[in-house]
């Protein structure tokens, strides 16, 4: 009986969107009277930050503080179509709508601002904090909030744009399977670190290493939150979990989270996370969708890590304390006859 | 986390305002102090609960329903079955053409699944609607069923669901998607090594913190606003109306903070039953998951079995690759067909392969209907294919690393699929992570790069 340490690795790309459905998002943005700015939109916040990462996006674009963008999301009356938030899609497909939206906006803000300064828009820029000036000469400016209060009740203008971005459908070729799954992908590799039981079959995760390729990281904090989530799904998906632990029989199906087991905090290893940008053409700003394969890469990375500690390869998931425990055994008796 | 500025950085400005910026959300004050709205958060004057009437058994015939015990309990303000439901034939993806319509939004003749629903019980509270559904009386026959993959393809399998007439979803390229390049078998010829190996998954729960369901409220003008946390709106309100044969402007949906989807909220299974329950009674309705049934009840991610065979060169070079998925879907399609799609044109994974065959099926049992689940279609994929990069890099005796980065895919490179590599960045995540595991490689595969291959 001994404690015995692996490691393994495993590297992974992964597809951004569902470009074998076709998969559209619209975005409207618009001016308050006194210069916030609004963003509709249907599409649904899981709980990954969605609202805030199209918010910096749209702040970005338009050039405003981040604190101005109000974003009215997951609403059939008042946002416009989203195919919806999975498939690694919501901060490109959305993001690149709200950009070109918030695009438009900006363009009327500045030929706003233009007339009110009596200069041309070409000639001017936004500060970053609220103002829209003339470049090389700073003292020439109004404030965003002047300009959209001219634009409502001075020139009776729209401060507001429409942006819809839309990734045709890819229809497979039946006999070679030609088709275009994605415009871009993220890429990651993990090195995991185990501790395997022997004689009981247990496997302690002591360090999952992760570098993801992400393309831009709008928002870092949220990156990371994603991230390490991930990390500590891959690595449940990988060790504990099924609804089935006795298919066919449906016998002890866990229906609640005493049953259904997951990695508890005192389980969950050092995590230590590395992320690249190296932007896509077509993502906002550059990013590329990592909501889905931030749990993929532990899954291999821990099983390889398991046959370099044991020697033993369980190749159906979950990796149980039995699965290994009847690997080893079967492994001594073979070795014994 | 750190942030590795030095890679890629010609590609990139990097003198953005906002973006970049690690911002705290806005939401957070609110869900770490309780005040977040979630839409169960809700409650009405009169409204009613939804309970299901579900299927003890994998498959059988519904000889006959009898309401009327139930109907009895003190509380019970109807019950519904499938004669109530205008249109009963559905599938998700009929809104980007993906047919047949395969599944009951109440069971009609059949059961497929254990746990599918028969009929549903509206109540003044949840405990008189899960005390009459205990008591509808449902008389079943019950048939043999299919519970794995090659039970399913056997001859003589029974029909798990017959709008599909096979146990297999039939593409425009037959019994699965097939991708073909180069010559696999003139590849596996040439190969020093073959290596043949098959894995599989079990079902995974989503685990959301917030089970999936729904409150229904009738609005004046025959509209009915359906307070959600589905993970996409108008493929609700779209497939909702579809159902219960309204036009979609009678229909609005409102979503807000969701606690968790992971693909567990895109079935739009909750949603058509409680607004036909509201359009019946007139009363608003509430039918949320207990946790048993997202547990048991509501799709998992499928199991899957997927075979992998490599012809590898001593040197390391993968010259073949062979790969047979099988996804089970469980007895209906719901995003299925399209997971098993998207694993084809996943495989052979983010290597340059050569010469490659795919065949990826969707296969039905009489299992509990699977569906999206993050990852889907890929992540019990790249479980198999790195394994088996990990059983290949030890068969020729080669670090695991620069195994993965002599075969990594670069820009320029033909896949499989037949999309020219671009903006790959596989070959760098594998150098830092080299680094930061403290797991060196020979020096020249960190002058390696995603952007050319060196002569």
């Amino acid at each position: 009986m001994a404690l015995k340490r692996g490691r393994g690795v495993a590297a992974i790309n992964y597809p951004t969107g569902m470009n074998l459905g076709g998969d559209p998002t619209h975005a409207l943005v618009h001016s308050t009277p006194t210069g916030n700015f609004m963003v509709s939109l249907s599409s649904v916040d899981l709980g990954q930050g969605m609202r805030q990462v199209v918010a910096q996006i749209c702040a970005e674009t338009i050039g405003v503080p981040v604190e101005r963008v109000i974003v009215d999301a997951a609403d059939t009356d008042t946002g416009p179509l989203c195919m919806g938030t999975f498939a690694s899609r919501g901060t490109h497909r959305i993001g690149n709508a709200v950009i070109q939206a918030a695009r438009e906006a900006r363009q009327v803000m500045l030929e706003v601002a233009a007339e009110a300064l009596e200069v041309d828009a070409g000639d001017l820029e936004t500060d970053g904090e609220g103002n829209i000036q003339v470049k090389g000469a700073p003292a020439r400016a109004i404030s965003i909030t002047d300009a959209a209060l001219a634009a409502h009740f001075r020139q009776g203008r729209a401060i507001s744009g429409r942006g819809i971005f839309l990734v045709p459908r890819s229809y497979p070729e039946a006999a070679t399977g030609a088709m275009k799954p994605a415009t871009c992908y993220a890429h990651a590799c993990t090195v995991a670190e185990v501790e395997v039981d022997d004689e009981t079959g247990e496997v302690a995760v002591l360090s999952l290493k992760n570098v993801f390729e992400v393309g831009r990281a709008v928002n870092p904090k949220l990156v990371e939150q994603q991230l390490v989530g991930g990390a500590w799904m891959g690595m449940s998906h990988a060790l504990y979990e099924t609804t089935e632990p006795y298919y066919p029989s449906r016998e002890h199906g866990p229906t609640d989270f005493n049953m259904y087991l997951m990695p508890g905090p005192g389980d969950v290893p050092r995590i230590e996370t590395v992320v690249l940008e190296r932007p896509a053409p077509d993502g906002p700003y550059g990013a590329k969708g990592t909501g889905e394969m931030c749990a993929n890469p532990h899954i291999p990375a821990i099983a390889n890590a398991i046959f370099d500690a044991v020697g033993v390869r369980i190749d159906t998931l979950p990796i149980t304390p039995e699965r290994i425990l009847r690997a080893l055994q079967e492994r001594s008796r073979r070795a014994a006859a | 986390m750190e942030l590795r500025k030095s890679y890629f950085a010609d590609e990139r400005d990097d003198h953005l305002v906002e973006v970049g910026k690690p911002r705290a959300r806005t939401d957070a004050l609110g869900h770490v102090t309780g005040a977040s709205r979630f839409f169960a958060d809700r409650n009405f004057p009169g409204m009613l609960h939804l309970k299901m009437v579900r299927s003890p058994h994998h498959h059988a015939r519904i000889r006959a329903i009898d309401t009327a015990a139930a109907e009895r309990l003190p509380g019970v303000v109807r019950i519904l079955t499938a004669r109530d439901v205008p249109h009963n034939l559905y599938t998700i993806l009929t809104l980007i053409q993906v047919g047949p319509e395969d599944e009951n939004v109440l069971a009609t003749d059949k059961v497929r699944w254990q746990g599918e629903a028969v009929a549903a019980v509206l109540a003044l509270s949840e405990r008189a609607a899960t005390e009459a559904a205990a008591r509808v009386a449902v008389d079943y026959e019950v048939l043999p069923a299919v519970l794995d993959i090659d039970a399913a393809l056997q001859a003589e399998a029974p029909i798990v669901n017959e709008y599909h007439g096979r146990n297999y979803y039939r593409y425009d390229s037959g019994e699965c998607r097939k991708v073909r390049y180069g010559d696999v078998e003139a590849g596996f010829r040439a190969a020093d090594h073959i290596l043949d190996q098959t894995y599989s998954s079990s079902p995974i729960e989503h685990a959301p913190t917030e089970t999936t369901g729904c409150i229904v409220v009738p609005e004046p003008g025959e509209r009915f606003t359906c307070y959600t946390n589905t993970q996409a709106m108008f493929f609700t309100l779209d497939v909702v109306a579809m159902i219960l044969e309204v036009p979609g402007h009678r229909l609005h949906m409102v979503g807000g903070t969701v606690g968790g989807g992971f693909g567990g909220k895109v079935d739009v299974i909750v949603e058509p039953i409680a607004v036909l329950a509201a359009k019946l009674t007139g009363r608003p309705v509430s039918f949320i998951y207990s946790r048993a049934e997202e547990m048991q009840v509501s799709s998992p991610r499928g199991a899957e079995r997927i075979r992998i065979k490599d012809g590898v060169l001593r040197d390391g070079r993968i010259v073949a690759r062979q790969v047979t998925a099988w996804l089970d879907a469980g007895a209906y399609s719901r995003h299925s067909t399209y997971g098993a799609q998207k694993a084809a044109a996943h495989f052979p994974g983010p290597y340059t392969i050569p010469n490659v065959a795919v065949d990826s099926y969707c296969i039905y049992t009489n299992r509990t209907p699977s569906s999206a689940m993050r990852g889907f279609g890929v992540t019990i994929g790249d479980f198999a294919l790195e394994v088996q990069m990990d059983k290949l890099a030890r068969l020729v005796g080669m670090h695991p690393l620069e195994f993965r980065c002599l075969n990594a895919y670069r820009d320029g490179d033909m896949k499989a699929h037949r999309q020219p590599t671009e903006g790959a960045a596989l070959v760098e995540c594998m150098q830092e992570a080299s680094r930061l595991a403290g797991w060196p490689m020979a020096q020249h595969f960190y002058a390696m790069s995603s952007r050319r291959r060196e002569a």
